[in-house]
């Protein structure tokens, strides 16, 4: 097997929440917003991400990328751990390691040019460059990734929403990363122009040869572009698995339920039927429940759930639960009475 | 269907070898700001008076230090504004040039004002913009010194400086200016905690752009809207505070003058029955403000289309 580009063990990042008129002598609270995550990423590899709203998708990710402090392991190709880098050694790993952002509009300076955005990461990690280099380079990536070079002197307020992110995706792209990580890349975008901007980004993957880690909140966007799929829960890991076996035989009760809410183009369908609710809300991930973080929503839960924390288990298709498996009819009959009760 | 396959090839090359010029924020910005009447009107009052300062020693008969002995000691009947004897706006109660003295009484009230507001612009922008992005404990001791210094009655500091050191108009600049960034600071402190949490930001961050280029490159243009803003309605303060401490007598020195030793000076004969000694320094001290003013509002309004 060869060496995988990314190692992730046991990544933790815990946040210290001090609430307004909070003494200064009082111990803050800890919210575990990524509690433990495993994974690796070989190159050239893309890894989905999937989970609902705060469960630590875009902490997970600016933890990868020293923008908040984390704990735990994550090895580079070369050997080296990424975690508690000083900013001096970790400047090398920022060239190979890109990130694109959610809001499209919002993460390029509206004062700039889109020549000046996209070759701000160029400047700053070859500062030895010549100017027509510099711009000749961006010319050309703009043209890579679907802009006409010619509008290199516009803003960012002139563009719409879809061509703002490919402006982000040539921004990530320009030093030649090793390595993207997708924040929603697409949540803020038309379905039409989602589909476009993930085109653009499996095209590139290919011609480049990039490890993609692709952060969405539901499953039907990953489907398409993910080699393998990991659904978070709370800062969680509950499943990780080839995107095929995930999709044919998902063994979480959460990534099923999950995957009954994903719409299938298929008119015969009966999405009432299918959907199997989740009941009640998401706990606060200040107070997440023992055990299992899932069983309060869990229609198979069980006391063990409540005492044991499942650990990540199985080759390939990992995934932690006590008791994998499809759901039976009674379990999604049982979830649909407590989710109207 | 008959396309020119060469004229539409052309049309093709074209589009990709011309470069589009941009619509910068900035000239949207510029384009309100023209269409505003009011602001306009305030810009070009300001123009005149910053030619009247600049140029009007070249029209002035007299020097302002000359006393016209024809009219001394008979001021009230002779040294009314007249153009025969070169005196445009009179004579002052020694028989100085009133035209040259406000002439020279503008420079110096204007520019009172321009370093007053440059000061504050240029350490308010850098200081605050580095406390609010740096944070935490740096971002708490920038700013409690700034609320230290801001609770010290600077008016009653400014005088006892003036009164120890001796009048001077280096002393009046450096008490100026100490005072003047402490608000601007404080302002842009707080643009900046919003703006820090931008995505964009974060963007620079993530590629490894260092602490002090993102504070130039991505902090302060994103301020300098609200900053040209405070900038404009801050000339117009120190301009009064200058005049305020003129009008007590503390102020520049003689012979140098500003408005508002001149209108102190006016007010106190007012009773001869001179009266233009009042009205000449007093115009142009209320039509600067009023240009100030009027030009900050319409920059206001400009460069926060929303906030109409
Ligand atoms: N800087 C921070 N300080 C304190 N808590 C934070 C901070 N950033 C995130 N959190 C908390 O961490 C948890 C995870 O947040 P995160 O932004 O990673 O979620 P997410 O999965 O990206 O959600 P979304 O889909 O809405 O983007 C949330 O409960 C959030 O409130
Ligand atoms: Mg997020």
């Amino acid at each position: 097997m060869t060496r995988p580009l990314l190692d992730v063990r046991d990544l933790r990042v815990t946040f210290h929440i001090r609430r307004e008129g909070d003494l200064p002598w009082t111990q803050p609270r800890e919210l575990h917003a990524v509690g433990g995550v495993d994974f690796s990423l070989a190159p050239g590899e893309t890894l989905g991400v999937v989970g609902e709203s705060g469960c630590g998708k875009s902490t997970l990710a600016r933890a990868l990328i020293g923008l908040v402090p984390a704990e735990g392991q994550a090895e580079w190709i070369d050997g080296k751990d990424l975690i508690g880098l000083s900013p001096r050694q970790m400047m090398k790993y920022r060239n190979d390691i890109q990130m694109v952002f959610q809001d499209p509009l919002a993460s390029l300076n509206p004062r700039m040019t889109v020549g000046q955005i996209i070759a701000e990461p160029l400047t700053t990690h070859h500062p030895g460059l010549k100017r027509a280099e510099v711009k000749e380079r961006v010319k050309a990536m703009m043209e890579k990734v679907g802009l006409l070079p010619n509008q290199i002197n516009r803003y960012p307020h002139e563009f719409s929403g879809g061509q703002c992110q490919r402006i982000g995706i040539a921004r990530a792209l320009i030093v030649e990363p090793k390595l993207i990580i997708c924040d929603e890349p697409v949540s803020a975008l038309d379905v039409s122009i989602q589909a476009q901007v993930i085109n653009l980004l499996i095209r590139l993957q290919r011609e480049l040869g990039l490890a993609l880690i692709f952060i969405a909140h539901d499953l039907s966007v990953v489907k398409h572009i993910s080699d393998r799929v990991m659904v978070l829960y709370l800062g969680r890991v509950m499943e990780i698995a080839s995107s095929d076996d995930l999709y044919a035989a998902p063994q979480h009760p959460y990534t099923q339920a999950l995957l009954s809410a994903v719409p299938v183009p298929d008119p015969a369908h009966d999405m009432a039927a299918s959907v199997v609710p989740l009941a009640g809300d998401l706990p606060s991930p200040l107070a997440p429940p023992s055990g299992c973080v899932f069983r309060t929503r869990c229609p198979r839960a069980t006391e063990r759930c409540a005492a044991e924390v499942p650990v990540l288990s199985g080759a390939g298709h990992q995934t932690a639960c006590h008791f994998p498996g499809p759901l039976t009819e009674a379990e999604i009959a049982f979830a649909r009475r407590t989710e109207a009760a | 269907m008959v396309i020119e396959q060469e004229k539409m090839q052309r049309l093709a090359t074209r589009m990709v070898e011309e470069e589009v010029k941009g619509r910068s924020p900035w000239a949207d910005a510029r384009k309100r700001f023209l269409r505003n009447k009011a602001a306009m009107a305030g810009l070009v009052i300001l123009i005149l008076v910053a030619l009247f300062a600049l140029f009007g020693d070249m029209l002035a008969v007299w020097s302002n230090e000359e006393l016209d002995f024809s009219v001394m000691g008979q001021v009230a009947t002779m040294g009314a504004p007249s153009l025969e004897n070169g005196h445009y706006f009179g004579t002052d109660d020694l028989g100085r040039d009133l035209f040259s003295r406000t002439v020279q009484g503008t420079q110096i009230s204007l520019m009172v004002g321009i370093v007053g507001a440059g000061i504050a612009v240029i350490v308010g922008t850098l200081y605050g913009a580095t406390a609010g992005y740096v944070g935490g404990r740096t971002d708490q001791f920038m700013m409690r010194a700034v609320d230290i210094l801001m609770s010290v009655p600077y008016m009653f500091v400014l005088i006892l400086l003036l009164v120890m050191f001796g009048r001077s108009i280096a002393m009046l600049f450096l008490g100026i200016g100490l005072i003047s960034w402490l608000e601007m600071s404080r302002i842009v402190r707080g643009q900046t905690l919003s703006l820090k949490n931008r995505e964009f930001i974060e963007a620079a961050r993530a590629t490894g752009v260092s602490t002090w280029k993102i504070i130039i490159r991505h902090i302060v243009p994103n301020l300098l809207g609200v900053v040209a803003v405070y900038a404009t309605l801050l000339v117009p303060l120190m301009i009064l505070t200058e005049s305020f401490i003129s009008f007590l007598g503390l102020g520049v020195q003689e012979p140098l003058t500003s408005w508002g030793a001149l209108i102190s000076e006016g007010a106190g004969t007012m009773n001869y029955g001179t009266l233009w000694q009042l009205a000449f320094p007093l115009f142009f001290f209320v039509i600067t403000l009023f240009g100030f003013f009027f030009v900050g509002d319409g920059l206001r309004d400009a460069l926060d289309p929303k906030d109409r």
